[in-house]
């Protein structure tokens, strides 16, 4: 089969907060020839489902739900008739920017000059836990239940364990109970929660259900369906404590564990991911390591806001517009590291051209601390903090003219 | 098996548990928990509280005192639609309700089916239950093509 190469100037993979966002910037950039390319029916990404309210307080300066923030990018975008192809998997994209794209009509290839990954991220699963037990049905994702709930009219649950005190899944602890679900607790591994505190207070404390920590699943009971899971205590490395053991009879456990950026066709073209963000490592303009492509939004780091989500890709965005219009760009050759206290900075790399906002998240709880950008020696930029939390991104502005050349930059805890 | 998550219980009250609205202090809009103010009077709800400390952002004190005397919250939950695209459309409240009365406007949610098209933002309970609240459409929802 004989296939047309359509060309772009910019195709953008996923049609959720960060590519809807990047899109319109693009248009308004004077970027005409762009295209979104979105599987599921409609866009919007995961914000369809977050029917929650929390959204745009830091954009919009309103209290919105996920469906009303996508909509009001959705209805820009419709109005600029930017096209937005659903229905559509990019299953492939080389490092020469050639993307197949699987359509209603049948395969479709299209050439860009700029390929921006707007994939979002994906849920970890049981298989990446390796909890013991049985295999049965009513094990799922924050993330699924909530789409049986508010997308497909489908009640998943009765009795309810959680495990994990992600975001999404406090969320779900509350809308499983509005639901007329019985949620028996939320236990979380580590010695924090790994969620924000607005949500412990209106998911959890609101509905009198218990937060336990430093507690895991070891084990998952049932044969067609979940009868129950065995809740240990964890000491030292997380090892659970025997003697600790406590059957939990429920028939649905839900795992809120951690979200990983979606980045199976990044590496079939090649960018290189950075192992603890699990996205791809980028410049201060969100260039990828393979030239021409652009990552933003939770294919890049998991956000804690979809607002900011949308500030990035408008970031990158602009930075887009440079590539494609042909400027000329600034050379990133300054690598940007972190100490133990953090867990990852994004970009890993900066020039001397530009000011530059770090995003970062610390690995553990802390208070009373600063956050230095160090050079040499030289504390060139710092931020104090009465309390730094894994489950908030921290954002660290370094002046341009800061910046030394030749010398790594180190975000540090001081 | 009760270690929960902390809170601090430190003297005089400290500020815990604040929604985190604080990432720009000043430039977000503010929570509206309650239309009156709580005063400063005898009696009032600010004098039975005494002083408050360690509010980590402007909102924080007025916060934590509706908090403590007339908690409120929003409430997003969905409603069947006929006709349309979608079988569910989300809802909101548009302004907080008291906590207490959380499960009785969740009844009142449950009780409502919506005919497609919708639009997002149409007022589906005006004032819901006299509690100063409305119930919106927070999705647009296309009728369904009508099949042959």
């Amino acid at each position: 089969m004989k296939q047309e190469i359509q060309d772009l100037d910019v195709l953008i993979i996923g049609g959720g907060p960060a590519g809807l966002a990047a899109a319109l910037r693009l248009r308004q950039n004077g970027i005409e020839n762009i295209l979104i390319a979105e599987r599921e029916k409609q866009p919007g990404g995961i914000l369809r489902q977050c029917i929650h309210d929390g959204f745009g307080l830091t954009r919009f300066r309103e209290m919105l739900s996920g469906p009303e923030y996508a909509e009001r990018f959705i209805r820009e975008a419709e109005a600029l008739k930017i096209p937005i192809l659903t229905n559509a998997s990019v299953t492939e994209i080389t490092p020469d920017r050639i993307a197949t794209v699987v359509a209603r009509d049948g395969l479709r290839t299209y050439r860009a000059r700029a390929i921006i990954l707007a994939m979002g991220c994906r849920e970890r699963t049981r298989g990446a836990l390796a909890i013991p037990g049985s295999r049965p049905a009513g094990v799922f994702t924050a993330g699924v239940a909530q789409a049986y709930i508010n997308l497909y009219n489908r009640m998943p649950a009765r009795e309810v364990v959680i495990l994990g005190s992600g975001d999404i899944g406090m969320i779900m602890a509350r809308r499983l109970t509005l639901e007329g679900a019985h949620v028996q607790a939320v236990f979380e591994i580590q010695p924090y929660p790994s969620g924000l505190t607005r949500n412990i207070r209106q998911c959890l404390d609101d509905f009198g259900i218990p937060l336990h920590l430093s507690h895991t699943v070891t084990k998952v009971h049932g044969e067609r369906r979940v009868t129950g899971v065995t809740v240990q205590e964890v000491g030292d490395g997380f090892r659970p404590i025997p003697g600790t053991e406590q059957f939990y009879p429920c028939d649905t456990l839900i795992l809120s564990v951690g979200l990983i950026p979606e980045n199976e066709l990044s590496l079939g073209a090649g960018v290189k991911l950075d192992p603890h963000t699990r996205g791809p490592i980028v410049n201060e303009r969100f260039e990828t390591s393979v030239p021409g492509i652009f990552a933003a939004g939770n294919v890049l780091h998991v956000h804690d806001l979809a607002d900011y989500v949308s500030l990035e890709a408008e970031e990158l965005a602009d930075a887009v517009t440079d590539y494609v219009t042909g400027k000329d760009l600034p050379d990133c050759s300054v690598s940007v590291t972190c100490d133990k206290n953090i867990n990852h900075v994004i970009p890993q790399t900066v020039s001397l051209r530009e000011s530059v906002n770090l995003s970062l998240r610390v690995n553990r709880p802390l208070t009373d601390v600063k956050v230095a950008a160090v050079q040499g020696g030289d504390v060139i930029a710092k931020k104090t903090l009465k309390k730094a939390l894994p489950a908030e991104m921290i954002s660290l502005h370094v002046p341009k003219d800061r910046i030394l050349p030749g010398k790594e930059l180190e975000v540090r805890i001081l | 098996m009760r270690k929960t998550s902390e809170r601090s219980t430190d003297s005089p009250v400290t500020v815990a548990g604040c929604p985190r609205s604080t990432d720009s202090p000043g430039t977000g809009p503010e929570f509206q928990h309650s239309t009156d103010s709580p005063g400063t009077e005898a009696g009032s709800p600010r004098s039975i509280i005494g002083p408050v400390t360690g509010a980590g952002c402007p909102r924080g004190e007025s916060y934590f005192i509706q908090e403590i005397t007339d908690p409120r919250r929003t409430l997003a939950s969905s409603v069947l639609v006929t006709g349309g695209e979608l079988p569910l459309c989300s809802v909101r409240l548009t302004e907080p309700v008291p906590i207490a009365r959380i499960p009785d406007v969740m009844k009142e949610i449950r009780k409502m089916k919506v005919e497609a098209p919708l639009e997002s933002g149409t007022v589906l309970i005006r004032d819901v239950l006299g509690l100063g609240s409305n119930v919106i459409a927070t999705k647009t929802i296309r009728r369904i093509k009508d099949t042959q």
